[in-house]
């Protein structure tokens, strides 16, 4: 955009020095906690001065930890199994329906996604209290499927839009009902899009973590629950520990899923 | 026979209709049990005594309390203070990667969407290991001799703004980026053309040609950051509090439901209020554009 301007090398280098600084200001905090997870120390020194795995022992050996962990896995596997049909479903009705009525049920399964998450919390709070269910899986579960059904929804819609609607018609006028014009045509050509909405909402509820601090509790805490606590009383660097294996995890995906669009 | 005068036919089509309606049921019925009846109960309570009666006292409690105040200027301050330094930091930013080739951005772009895919904690600590008195920061700024005491750079406001910016800023970014990349490049060259200088390709076609990015970004940051809880509560080390940290207070430490329940529809109001406020904006904006089209 600014290529009718080559001889002007200050602003340019200006520009990118700028530049530079604040991508270097994104980046840091994610990358500065990888050392320390190393670190043998019960400091944070920074850089380290010596080296050992004794964080992520601690991290894999404290079954408050893990339990935190498996609770997490479970959620996120559960939310991503809920949340993905719902949606699918949801979007399938709009994408057909079209108008007025498919612009209001949008607007009504995007609510959770613009309210903040502090009101959400609390008011499921209350809705769990009154009957008995704060600490429960099921509160958590309810709260994160809500969250994740916009987040599939972001993915889904674009890729109904671009789905060929004749192939259904074709199904259904051999005989076809919904159900196996749904089930034989639409999820498998959707398979990719559906998948990347699976991914994304497992991680929406394995990210989440203002409704688990108030609804969660006991076994049944997050692992986002049990890092805010520790990193509101302490600085802990099991922490360290957890944010490396997390990045990690997140980097991989990333790679994954970009060479296979590539390939 | 037209097609809507067959009664069959007609039918048929609302049988559909209704069996595409009925598709959404799941999905509406799942967020009206955990976030639309959360939030109208939300407003209940906000009416409800400790002692179960329906009255206004709540109300009068919250909105005559200093407290209440004080944590609605301090949302407002961390917003637009988030506001800015995003704008600040952000248009450079998006200047410098749309003013590249595709690929090279395209990369560049990864990184910066990096801190999206990370936890907020995994980041709020991040920034805890470098802002902390002993902190990495404070001890490169200490050691090179630029100050001769550790800087109080976390546990209050400062801290809380660098964690929210640091959060907002891929998703201001996202827009305004996009705005850059779809002018077209003919514009700034037939500017430069002319004799306009860089600054003034920036001030006078750049700019306003992204105007829409801007204000989209814009949206995002408020709407995200008026409930922002995590951060403050992390790095703002109690020291700063906001609705969100108030209404948690609220709740956990003094178990007032009721005045919890009126702070959380105070953050109601005030989303709305921004939201009509920016509608506006961008209705006037508009309009504006249309009558310089039509002058």
């Amino acid at each position: 955009m600014l290529e009718a301007y080559p001889d002007n090398r200050l602003a340019r280098v200006a520009l990118w020095g700028f530049a530079a600084l604040v991508m270097a200001f994104l980046i840091l905090p994610t990358l500065v906690v990888v050392p320390l997870s190393f670190s043998a120390s019960d400091l944070l020194e920074f850089p380290p001065r010596a080296y050992s795995l004794r964080w992520y022992e601690n991290f894999f050996g404290s079954a408050t930890w893990m339990d935190a962990l498996r609770t997490s896995l479970i959620l996120g596997t559960l939310t991503a199994a809920i949340a993905v049909p719902l949606a699918l479903l949801a979007c399938i009705s709009t994408n057909r329906l079209g108008g007025r009525a498919a612009a209001t049920i949008q607007g009504v399964l995007l609510t959770p996604s613009i309210v903040p998450g502090i009101l959400l919390a609390i008011g499921l709070f209350f809705v769990l209290a009154a009957q008995g269910l704060v600490g429960t899986l099921f509160g958590v579960l309810v709260g994160h499927v809500v969250l994740a059904i916009p987040v599939a929804c972001i993915v889904l819609v674009p890729a109904l839009a671009r789905f060929d609607w004749n192939q259904v018609q074709a199904a259904r006028s051999l005989g076809a009902d919904w159900a196996r014009a749904i089930g034989g045509i639409i999820v498998p050509q959707l398979r990719i899009s559906l998948l990347s909405a699976t991914l994304m909402a497992f991680l929406t509820s394995l990210d989440e973590s203002v409704i688990s601090i108030f609804v969660a509790s006991g076994r049944n805490s997050t692992l986002p629950k049990l890092m805010f606590l520790s990193l509101r009383d302490q600085i802990d660097p099991t922490i360290a520990t957890i944010s490396t294996l997390w990045t990690a995890i997140v980097v991989a995906v990333i790679l994954i899923v970009t060479l296979r669009q590539k390939s | 026979m037209s097609v809507a005068a067959d009664p069959a036919l007609a039918a048929d089509g609302r049988r559909e209709r209704r069996f595409f309606l009925s598709l959404s049921l799941p999905a509406l019925f799942i967020v009206g049990l955990a976030a639309i009846l959360p939030l109208l109960w939300i407003v209940r309570q906000s009416f409800l005594t400790t002692a179960g009666q329906y009255s206004v006292g709540n109300y009068e409690k919250v909105l005559s309390s200093g407290l209440t105040w004080s944590a609605l200027a301090t949302t407002l301050e961390l917003s637009l203070g988030t506001l800015v330094v995003c704008i600040i930091l952000g248009i450079p930013l998006a200047l410098a990667l749309a003013s590249t080739r595709p690929r090279v951005a395209n990369v560049l772009m990864a990184f910066v969407m990096l801190p999206l895919w990370t936890s907020i904690l995994v980041r709020t600590y991040g920034w805890l290991v470098l802002l902390r008195r002993d902190g990495l920061i404070n001890a490169a700024l200490t050691g090179s001799g630029l100050t001769a005491e550790p800087l109080p750079l976390v546990y209050n406001f400062t801290g809380t703004l660098i964690g929210m910016v640091h959060y907002m800023l891929p998703l201001f970014l996202l827009p305004v980026y996009a705005a850059m990349r779809d002018i077209d490049t003919n514009l700034t060259r037939a500017a430069a053309s002319m004799g306009a200088t860089l600054g003034q390709v920036i001030r006078t076609v750049i700019l306003p040609l992204s105007a829409g990015g801007i204000f989209s970004g814009s949206i995002l940051v408020f709407i995200y950051t008026i409930g922002f809880f995590i951060t403050p509560a992390v790095l703002g080390g109690g020291k700063v509090n906001p609705l969100s940290i108030r209404i948690e207070r609220t709740l956990s430490t003094f178990q007032d439901w009721g005045s919890a329940s009126v702070l959380g529809i105070l953050l109601l109001v005030l989303m709305a209020l921004i939201a009509v406020m920016f509608l506006t904006a961008r209705r006037l904006m508009a309009h504006n554009k249309m009558g310089a089209a039509h002058a």
